[in-house]
């Protein structure tokens, strides 16, 4: 009987028809690519991304130069220079990531004490130069006045959990 | 010899020991805060409790005497409950800011807290705050950190021997401070640093420059002074970072004086680091080809008596050798290493700290002439006080009145009193015959002067005539203040036969027998006597020497390069290159081979194994390092008539004495504030 079965499916093309209605039932189904850069996929408040520098709602820089991050960091992309400032609180003087080091592991998130240095939301900071992926203290600090909304309600999303 | 059973294991110590100390020396951990070896015991901060059988409550094992038959437990139930309880209360009133800290990751408290701690706080109520004190330009205080050790007021007031800190208030209003607001004037409050367990008392050159962790460590020793204190230098890439003192329980214990640790910061200024060759009456840079050439196009064809050389106070033994044969290649004889003209004889006991350092712990009776080891060797300062501290020690000194923070007796002022002594009609000379283990400190204050001969070769009549040198017990000692005169000496680095000294060269030169003189590292001498001569000068800093030179030829400093240095009892000591030397600066003794190449007297070596090899070629002492070989007690020093005038010490500021801390910011702001002190003193205040 297997014989009648088959010549059946192959004489009536049942192999091509169900592959065509297999597309064809995608047509009313929600795609699941996004037409980015107009779209973008949802991304977890855990999420390590660009590194930005954070401040305290006064303004004032939360970094307190404790070195923690640069010790920890198991790529050596940290470096970090301190001194006294001014009014006598420790600050630093230099705070750079090589971006092209850095793994992305998210220690230095976890081992600031004063959730300074964070990875946000942004993994669209693609550069021309090898030279613009050396962050500087000022291009972090603007990153993270720049992505603080979004850094400040992703620390609040996964507080819970930590 | 008590013997006790610590934690089921027999243990036999010398009597007199604490309990702590045994079973430190049973290779068990106790911590502890308060305690300090070389400190009183005070017993205050109670992490060192132990069970001790027959003992209701635990017991301080740091304040315990080690006594027969004692059965101690350190980590029973009982004594672990004890420290678990101490470090709570330790932490209610210490505040959580490890990570702005600078003790943070040397930090006993942190240690012991993560070890013997609980890992959350009980305590809801207001930490206490203390007002920050004011202790000078070398040690930041932030005393809210403070957990009452008190181990810096037993240094300050045992060690140093200023009786400036102290406690004030009690139980939570207890603290450390200066009574009256003013700078610590001790040159050895460095250490309070070292000792400090917490935070509380801090480096302020220091501050919140680096991480313990971040920081490469070279062993070396200091050469600010003549002691050759051992340290550690921790450096970062191409910086000093900072320096701290290394055990050696012959030299320094485990103290550093605050010019050896916070002069470094002079390393990074006013350094020479390109050649120099003055055209048209300006120092202008140039290549080493060109700085070469011009030596070169000025000596040779130059008749050997019409060459110097003059080597400075922190030159290490290499560079000098190298000198020295380059100079009598090129056949000179007049070579000095005696920058301030100091009579320093030829024989070995008459220049060398022959007690030494260690063997001042037995000595009774001292006598001081015309020295001040309070500012020429705190170290050596500290050692005599500790032995005053131990009873029936009895010191004089012949000179202007000086504070050495124990009682001295003031015999006079200048070299007649010493002859008086000599002579018997002075009664002190009495206590000094009767002494077990007399010695006798001369100083360069006392030699530096046109009669210095006559006076070293009247504390020799001295000497003998109370019985200072005898057997197994040499009580004659020359207190050096300059690190490389010893190490010249030894390598006879003093005028050859027809040679001229010190004195002799500058005469050559003002009157223009001597057309060229080499200076290595030397700024102490009078360069506006050097009239017309052509100067090069080898160093590493825009100083005096530098200023006058016509060549400048950049070297490197103490950190820079491997060097050997002879402290003042004749210890041979390595220093080692911690960083490189900045621009096109090198080595020195790298300096003198390549220069001695134009010159036409290749120096025999190219690497500093064959150099090392002739420096013990030229003295055998070279090769025995870190050892004092005993000198033969022989005659020195010139019999003669004595001048007037008292004995003039030989530095009178403790904080500028040598071109890196003459660059130093800090020791500027010492400087600055011992003169504040100074002045407070001669003011309507009394």
């Amino acid at each position: 009987m297997a014989f009648i079965d088959r010549g059946a499916r192959s004489f009536l093309l049942w192999e091509l028809l169900s592959g065509m209605a297999l597309s064809f039932s995608y047509m009313f189904k929600k795609p699941v690519t996004v037409n980015y850069p107009y779209e973008k996929g949802p991304l977890s408040p855990r999420f390590r991304g660009e590194h930005a520098l954070r401040r305290y709602a006064n303004g004032e820089e939360r970094c307190i130069a404790c070195k923690l991050c640069e010790a920890v960091c198991p790529a050596l992309a940290i470096t970090i220079e301190a001194e006294p400032r001014d009014d006598g609180s420790r600050r630093t003087t230099r705070y750079d990531i090589d971006m092209t080091k850095c793994i992305y592991c998210g220690l230095c998130q976890e081992a600031c004490p004063v959730d300074a240095i964070v990875e946000g939301p942004n993994f669209e900071f693609a550069t021309e130069t090898r030279e613009e992926l050396f962050y500087n203290k000022e291009k972090l600090l603007s990153n993270g006045d720049r992505w603080e909304y979004e850094i400040a309600q992703n620390l609040l999303a996964d507080a819970p959990y930590r | 010899m008590p013997k006790l059973t610590i934690n089921g294991q027999e243990v036999e110590v010398p009597a007199g020991t604490t309990v702590l100390q045994a079973c430190q020396s049973a290779g068990i951990e106790v911590p502890h805060f308060c305690f300090h070896e070389r400190l009183a015991i005070a017993g205050n901060c109670r992490m060192c409790l132990v069970e001790m059988e027959k003992s209701p409550k635990p017991v301080a094992s740091c304040a315990m005497p080690a006594a027969d038959g004692q059965v101690v437990k350190t980590d029973s139930a009982m004594a672990q409950r004890a420290r678990k309880g101490v470090m709570e209360f330790l932490l209610i009133n210490h505040p959580l800011d490890c990570p702005i800290c600078d003790q943070g990751g040397e930090c006993d408290l942190q240690d012991e807290a993560m070890a013997f701690g609980f890992d959350r706080g009980r305590f809801q109520e207001n930490k206490r705050a203390v007002k920050d004190k004011n202790f000078g330009p070398l040690i930041k205080t932030q005393m809210t950190r403070c957990i009452h050790c008190t181990r810096c007021v037993r240094f300050a007031t045992d060690v140093a021997g200023v009786s400036e800190l102290g406690a004030t208030g009690r139980g939570e209003n207890m603290e450390i401070g200066t009574y009256i607001e003013h700078a610590l004037t001790s040159e050895l409050s460095g250490n309070m640093i070292d000792l400090c367990p917490v935070g509380a008392l801090t480096s302020k050159p220091y501050a919140f420059v680096a991480r313990p962790w971040e920081l490469r460590k070279t062993e070396s020793v200091d050469v600010l002074d003549a002691v050759g204190a051992n340290i550690r230098i921790d450096t970062r890439g191409p910086e000093v970072l900072r320096v701290l003192p290394r055990l050696h329980e012959d030299v320094n214990e485990e103290w550093l004086g605050d010019k050896g640790r916070f002069a470094i910061d002079g390393l990074m200024k006013r350094r020479l680091d390109k050649p120099y060759v003055r055209v048209d009456g300006k120092l202008t840079p140039a290549s080493w080809a060109e700085a070469f050439t011009a030596i070169a196009a000025r000596i040779k064809g130059l008749d050997g008596s019409k060459i110097a050389g003059i080597a400075g106070d922190l030159v290490d033994a290499e560079s000098m050798l190298a000198l020295k044969d380059l100079l009598t290649g090129l056949g000179s004889t007049n070579l000095d290493c005696r920058q301030d003209g100091a009579k320093l004889p030829a024989e070995r006991a008459g220049y060398l700290f022959n007690t030494t350092i260690a063997g001042i712990d037995q000595a009774d009776v001292v006598l001081f002439v015309g020295t001040n080891p309070r500012l020429e060797a705190p170290l050596i300062n500290a050692r005599f006080r500790k032995r005053y501290l131990m009873g029936g020690f009895k010191a004089a000194a012949i000179g202007p009145s000086l504070d050495l923070t124990f009682p001295v007796v003031q015999l006079g002022e200048g070299p007649e009193v010493l002859a008086d002594l000599a002579d018997g009609n002075h009664t002190w000379i009495e206590t000094l015959k009767g002494a077990k283990h007399p010695m006798i400190v001369v100083g360069q204050g006392a030699l530096a002067r046109e009669d210095g001969a006559a006076v070293l070769a009247l504390a020799h009549r001295l000497a003998d005539a109370a019985g200072v040198v005898r057997d197994g017990w040499n009580g004659f000692n020359v207190l050096h203040t300059a690190a490389a005169r010893v190490g010249g000496l030894e390598l006879g680095f003093v005028p050859g036969a027809g040679g001229r000294d010190v004195a002799g060269i500058l005469d050559g030169a003002g009157s223009g027998s001597i057309e060229v003189v080499y200076l290595l590292g030397a700024d102490e001498i009078d360069t506006s006597k050097l009239g017309k001569a052509f100067v090069i000068y080898q160093g590493h800093h825009g100083d005096a020497g530098a200023a006058r030179a016509d060549v400048v030829l950049p070297g490197a400093a103490y950190t820079e390069k491997n060097g050997t240095y002879v402290n003042t009892e004749g210890r041979v000591q390595l220093g080692r290159l911690a960083t490189f030397p900045p621009g096109e600066a090198r080595e020195d003794w790298k300096i003198l081979r390549a220069l001695s190449d134009p010159l036409g007297h290749k120096l025999p070596y190219d690497n500093l194994a064959q150099l090392r090899q002739r420096l013990i070629e030229v003295n055998p002492r070279f090769a025995h390092v870190d050892e004092v070989v005993p000198a033969d007690w022989v005659a020195f020093g010139a019999a003669g008539p004595t001048g007037a005038g008292p004995f003039v010490y030989p530095i009178e500021n403790y904080y500028m004495t040598d071109p890196v801390s003459r660059s130093s910011p800090t020791m500027a702001a010492c400087t600055e504030s011992l003169r504040a002190t100074v002045s407070q003193k001669t003011g309507t205040n009394g």
